[in-house]
């Protein structure tokens, strides 16, 4: 296990090197060069110059990334241009709400997928599998911030149910906060829905074949606990994997809805920069979702190993 | 085999068997065509969109852009059969030119991606060294969240149509390289590849003739998904104001403007809507569909079959 963590890390090294070089030269490529790029068209080249000098923009490429990256150790993304604040503080306060978002989208994905999943491996190619096989095409097909619209359109302009837009922290109470977070949530959770209910049900389908499951059946198994003692528990580890691996989709995911439905996550704030031509915060941003994407990828694949350690050996 | 042959009557006999194979061969495809509605389907209403964003706007009398402030807002009537938006612009007429933007960029990123994902892909699969460097590049671009970096390329190339194109062609390149390149690795260890090579071929021929053309069926396949992944990321962009800049009909900035009047204006929801779910679907159906066809052994396996990544979320 030991090695194939060493092993697994060191394969980060250059997957890191890239994210770095190519997040340091997004301020880079820009037409004309970062400062003239900040100031907008107005500028004056003495303005321009300044700006330069104080941003150290004026320096040898390598040394400026070097500098950059000595920052990012000690935690420093540089400063916003437009809040007058670091850029790791704009970061931080912005992270809880699409946090919050991710899990809830998560946890309505999983309510969803897996008993629809499992019922549509048992009942194969009745109505209900079909059902289910052309709602998770669809799913997959509606893009998440469409179904925003849509949701926004029925259950929050026609219905009134619950709120179209808006936040409110957990310190305002439970249902304060997660009433706003329902709509933006299915809304997230629905591609993710139909990804985990398709691997859920062909995984149930190879597992529910096995003789093993002739065997439990025979011995009068109430068909509730074949299904889910035996079939999913040996079914699971597919299911997992995928719900492991989209779960940093739906924190990138959360970024596009949370601009939707007005929710203050680290989205708003990088569409927001967008205009402000805040670059470093545009950058900060960047990284720390990538960083954060690329680690929950790493802890699912070293939670992989733990449970099976065929994978292990199989990789190099 | 072949050196026990002498005379013509032999060498007619073998060419009619090849023949009738070869018939057989055609006859098994177009079965294997008519049953498969995933791909008859897919291509069908792929095939009306592309029309209808052919002739759609020749047809129409109104202008995309041209506001009239009195019919702002009308639902769908005869005059308007999709309703009109906030400017008093027709609806349909949007929608038919955002389906000439959308589609065009979809293509244009899809043949993009495509070029240089085939060519970075046979030339890693068959140097080493260069491989490692792409690879780690390829890498290193998929680990960034797919629609996060296109935002990122647009907020630093500034929003156009043709800057959404590089972005998203940067986006989808390396998932197709690393396909181009697992088939390449394939390909090459063949025997035929080796007897190629004894015979005195050279490198860019046997990359060229006989690499590449290997690994078409599986870029074909991944194209399709390509092709509908780049018409949502360029909704998605637009939609979130870092695609296509504001008048221009795409259906992401229709969708945009939607948002604002979204208690009035169900329409301007909802068409835009149908057309981008109908394009996305009929090609993911293609995609589906082809990869069926042209590699029936992984038909049913359901796993692996697409390689590229969701981007829009």
């Amino acid at each position: 296990m030991l090695a194939y963590l060493a092993k697994r890390l060191l394969s980060l090294v250059p997957v890191l090197l890239v994210i770095t070089i190519a997040t340091f030269m997004l301020i880079h490529i820009m037409p004309g060069g970062p400062a003239a790029a900040i100031l907008g068209l107005e500028a004056t080249q003495s303005d321009t110059d300044a700006l330069n000098e104080a941003m150290g923009f004026d320096r040898p490429i390598a040394e400026q990334y070097i500098n950059w990256i000595g920052g990012l150790f000690r935690g420093d993304l540089g400063d916003s241009l437009f809040l007058h604040q670091p850029v790791g503080q704009a970061i931080s306060e912005h992270l809880g709400p699409t946090f919050s978002l991710a899990v809830v989208a998560e946890v309505i994905a999983l309510l969803l997928a897996i008993p629809l999943g499992i019922l549509a491996a048992y009942k194969r190619d009745s109505a209900l599998d079909q059902l289910v096989r052309s709602l998770s095409l669809v799913g997959m097909a509606v893009p998440g911030f469409l179904l925003a619209l849509f949701l926004m359109l029925f259950v929050g302009v026609r219905l009134h149910w619950l709120p179209i837009a808006g936040y409110a922290p957990l310190a305002d109470g439970v249902w304060a906060h997660y009433r706003y977070l329902i709509l933006p949530g299915i809304s997230l959770g629905t591609i993710q829905a139909a990804l985990i209910m398709r691997m859920t049900r062909s995984s149930m389908l190879e597992v529910l074949h096995l003789n093993f499951i002739k065997t439990v059946r025979s011995k009068g198994l109430r068909e509730s606990k074949v299904l889910l003692k035996h079939a999913l528990r040996n079914a699971f580890i597919p299911i997992l994997t995928v719900i492991g691996q989209t779960f940093g989709t739906l924190v990138t995911g959360a970024v596009i809805i949370e601009t939707i439905f007005n929710i203050p996550g680290i989205g708003q704030l990088v569409i927001n920069s967008i205009e402000r031509r805040d670059y470093t915060v545009i950058q900060g941003v960047v990284l720390t979702v990538t960083l954060l994407y690329v680690l929950i990828n790493l802890i699912v694949d070293l939670l992989y190993g733990a449970v099976d350690p065929r994978v292990r050996l199989d990789r190099k | 085999m072949v050196e026990n042959i002498h005379d013509q009557s032999q060498l007619d006999r073998l060419g009619q068997l090849g023949r009738k194979l070869r018939r057989e061969q055609r006859l098994l495809s177009c079965f294997r065509l008519r049953t498969n509605y995933d791909l008859l389907i897919g291509a069908a209403v792929l095939g009306a969109l592309i029309v209808l964003a052919f002739i759609g706007p020749l047809l129409s009398p109104y202008d995309p852009l041209e506001m009239k402030v009195l019919d702002r807002l009308k639902p769908p009537s005869a005059a308007h059969w999709l309703g009109t938006d906030e400017f008093g612009r027709d609806l349909l007429t949007r929608v038919l030119h955002g389906a000439r933007l959308s589609l065009g960029i979809g293509i244009t990123v899809t043949l993009l991606t495509s070029l240089l994902g085939l060519i970075i892909g046979v030339y890693a699969a068959f140097y080493k060294p260069l491989d490692h460097i792409l690879m780690r590049i390829c890498d290193g671009l998929i680990a960034f969240p797919g629609i996060l970096l296109a935002i990122a390329l647009m907020a630093t190339l500034g929003a156009s149509a043709s800057n959404v194109i590089i972005a998203l062609t940067i986006v989808f390149t390396p998932s197709i390289a690393r396909t181009i390149r697992s088939t390449a690795l394939v390909v090459r260890e063949q025997p035929y590849i080796e007897a190629i090579r004894a015979q005195g071929a050279t490198n860019a021929r046997i990359i060229w003739l006989h690499i590449a053309p290997n690994a078409l069926s599986p870029l074909l396949v991944q194209a399709a998904f390509v092709f509908a992944e780049a018409i949502l990321s360029e909704a998605a962009l637009s939609f979130l104001g870092a695609g296509i800049p504001a008048p221009a009909p795409s259906w992401g900035n229709i969708l945009q403007a939607s948002k604002s009047v979204i208690s009035k204006a169900w329409w301007m929801v909802t068409f835009p809507g149908i057309a981008l779910v109908l394009s996305v679907l009929s090609l993911n159906m293609l995609g589906d569909g082809l990869r069926d066809f042209l590699d029936p052994r992984s038909k049913r396996k359901g796993k692996g079959s697409r390689r590229v990544r969701r981007v829009a979320p």
